[in-house]
């Protein structure tokens, strides 16, 4: 069995026994900087504008909704069920469809949409990234399959950076299928280096900060 | 591997188009990670390549032990893992499974691990069609070519060119926009990912601990590949595998720095099995396929073992002033530039491409830049040491072997062995004074002195066996 052979062999060539335990691993120096939200929200919307992308902040239902309502405008969305959403009254805005619970009709209504909008489990001040977990409530293809992306994420979950991430998941598998980071609208530089967005995953991004 | 590299260089370099097109593509990646690191803290980014090349050294060492606990953690959420000696293996392990899955059509998305194998030819000889998905692959593809560049396929190519190639192959009209050119690609391929029924991807990371494959791209088509198909198929390297979750941290700013010049790649996939109860997308199925296909014996090389670190940034390539000359198609592998030049001889054995470790001037910038601080230029020297050396076995063998034939020729002979041992007594016999090496000047000639100077024999006795036997006998015999 090629199993066996392979580990049998890369056993041999690094002179190690079968079940050995080997030292622990050099240690990863993690840096988190003790940033206040101010600065951190600054910071998300600054890496964010950089890649072309923009943050919107909203301090109440009223205004996200408000927000998102001049984003839509008259484009069809999807929206994932994730609760933020309905909570703030975003997926009863005009032309936003939600609530799907099988596989073909969401994609279905995803190839026609413009907007797909997404909650965020994290968000990362230092690069502009968002973090999504993959769950009954936040499918993988919403942030994916359409041209726009919109991610309604709350303040709380803003992290400093990477480091910080990796430091409150250990172990992500334990909650989800598949994590995600995004950062920034799809790319490509394949021909000439040339910069183009929108290759295969929506060229733009907009991220509401409530 | 292709036959005559020195052809393949002769045209690059007589190629104004194509220089330009290496030259100022790789400057700009140059550039790109340049302004990357100085817009961050330099010394950070020292620290983390030496903590990268660190947690690399002690995976690889300890790499059995590695594999096992990412089987483990991956079995027990549902993946098959599944262990390959070679490409055959796989392919033979893909075809089975898209077989009794009834697909027709899988896509891939960009990785080196499956050029390595040549995985698209072998699937597509068997009937199965197999699209590439990442823009710069589906340009070679559609070209019939292969990768000059591993973090850029399609380095090589002008926008005029993928404007002819799109129009011909494609039936488009003709564009020379970029972003048109992106648009007919994203439709295109579009097509091809909502009818596929099994998706492949690579793989830049296994989380050992954590049981996860850690894919990063920038385009999406490797989350369309993991997430649209049934199926999907992850391929890679044993070398892949790092301990902890916490790793990552280092690695992806690393890699996306060293690569493309970004903090980090547009996407992160972390990978941790099939979808879950409830979930409406994601892929009912999940293999992850752990390929050796040479990587056990460059691992049992101690020194050059850290050739096995590389996380194919390709920052090794843009700042080679050969590779910048020369381009990725006249190398013999996939891997082209320095880490081409060290691995190469490595996996397909030292004396098959026996000029890629003097492809080098030495400078040493493949080192400077690496983010895993794999000593190129140090493997180089190995490499031109260990050639050399083989190219003397070889020659040495030759002579041997002729030798050999001549003393095989004449033992089958007993006319010729009797005349041999005649003369051979007739001109040694003069001064005997114990040893062959101190006789007669014949033997002290070219390659029989060289022969003999690791080696002696007593001189041949003044009368042969056979005399003595025809004496001792009467004459009688024959
Ligand atoms: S050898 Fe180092 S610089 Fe070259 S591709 Fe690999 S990791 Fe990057």
């Amino acid at each position: 069995m090629s199993r066996d052979f392979i580990l049998h062999r890369v056993r041999t060539a690094v002179g190690r026994r079968a079940a050995q335990a080997p030292a622990a691993p050099p240690e990863v120096e993690l840096r988190v900087p003790e940033l206040p939200l101010e600065r951190r929200i600054a910071m998300f919307s600054a890496a964010l504008e950089k890649l072309g992308g923009s943050t919107l902040v909203a301090a109440s239902a009223e205004e996200a909704r408000a927000s998102a309502g001049r984003l839509l405008a008259g484009r069809r969305a999807v929206a994932s069920n994730v609760p933020l959403l309905a909570e703030l009254g975003l997926t009863a805005l005009e032309g936003v469809q939600s609530g799907f619970s099988t596989a073909l009709e969401l994609r279905q209504a995803l190839e026609r949409a413009d907007v797909g909008m997404t909650g965020a489990d994290y968000a990362l001040a230092d690069t502009g990234s968002l973090v999504l977990l993959s769950s009954a409530f936040e499918p993988r293809l919403i942030s994916l399959l359409p041209p726009i992306h919109l991610a309604v994420v709350s303040r709380d979950r803003l992290l400093t950076n990477l480091d910080e991430l990796v430091k409150v998941l250990p172990d992500p598998a334990a909650l989800t299928s598949a994590l995600v980071i995004i950062t920034g609208p799809s790319r490509t530089a394949d021909i000439e280096q040339i910069l183009v967005r929108g290759v295969h995953g929506p060229r733009e991004v907009h991220v509401l900060l409530v | 591997m292709s036959s005559s590299p020195l052809v393949q260089i002769r045209q690059t370099l007589a190629d104004p188009g194509l220089q330009s097109a290496i030259y100022s593509s790789t400057g700009r990646l140059v550039e790109k990670r340049r302004q990357a690191i100085s817009e961050g803290d330099p010394a950070e980014f020292e620290r983390w390549r030496e903590q990268a090349h660190q947690i690399k050294r002690h995976t690889l060492e300890n790499l059995d032990y590695y594999l096992e606990l990412l089987e483990k953690r991956l079995t027990a959420r549902g993946v098959q893992v599944v262990w390959a000696k070679d490409g055959g293996e796989v392919a033979d392990f893909i075809l089975r499974l898209a077989r009794e899955k009834n697909a027709r059509l899988i896509v891939k998305s960009k990785s080196m691990t499956t050029e390595e194998i040549n995985l698209t030819e072998r699937l597509e000889e068997a009937g199965i069609e197999a699209v590439e998905t990442d823009l710069g692959e589906y340009i070679v593809q559609l070209a019939g070519e292969r990768p000059s560049h591993i973090v850029a396929p399609a380095l090589h190519k002008t926008r005029y060119q993928i404007g002819d190639l799109f129009h011909e192959r494609l039936g488009v009209e003709r564009e020379t926009v970029p972003e048109k050119q992106t648009l007919i690609a994203r439709r295109t391929l579009r097509e091809k990912f909502l009818a596929a029924d099994i998706g492949i991807t690579g793989a830049n990371f296994l989380v050992a601990e954590a049981g996860l494959a850690v894919v990063v791209e920038n385009e999406g088509n490797a989350r369309l590949s993991s997430s649209l198909p049934r199926v999907h198929i992850v391929i890679a390297g044993i070398e892949k595998v790092i301990p902890r979750t916490a790793d990552l941290a280092i690695f992806l700013k690393l890699l996306g720095r060293s690569a493309t010049g970004q903090p980090l790649t547009v996407y992160t996939s972390l990978l941790g099995g099939p979808r879950r109860p409830g979930e409406t997308d994601g892929p009912e199925e999940v293999h992850l396929v752990l390929l050796d296909n040479g990587r056990t014996r460059v691992l049992a090389d101690r020194a050059k073992r850290q050739s096995l670190y590389c996380i194919r940034c390709g920052a090794c390539l843009n700042h080679c002033p050969v590779y910048r000359k020369i381009g990725g198609h006249s190398y013999p592998w996939v891997y082209s530039g320095p880490i081409g030049a060290i691995i190469t001889p490595q996996f397909h054995g030292i004396l098959e491409q026996g000029w890629l470790p003097y492809a080098s001037s030495l400078c040493g910038a493949c080192a400077e830049v690496c983010p895993v601080k794999i000593d190129i230029p140090q493997i180089l020297l190995d490499l031109r040491w260990e050639t050399v050396k083989a190219k003397v076995r070889e020659d040495t063998n030759r002579l041997e072997r002729w030798a050999f034939g001549v003393w095989a020729w004449v033992m089958c002979r007993p006319r010729i062995y009797e005349l041999a041992s005649l003369m051979s007594s007739a001109i040694t016999t003069s001064e005997g004074d114990g040893w062959l090496k101190s006789v007669p000047a014949l033997f002290n000639l070219g390659p029989i002195r060289n022969w003999l100077s690791q080696r002696d024999l007593p001189p041949p006795p003044a009368k042969t066996f056979r005399q003595l036997w025809r004496e001792r006998a009467g004459g009688g015999a024959r």
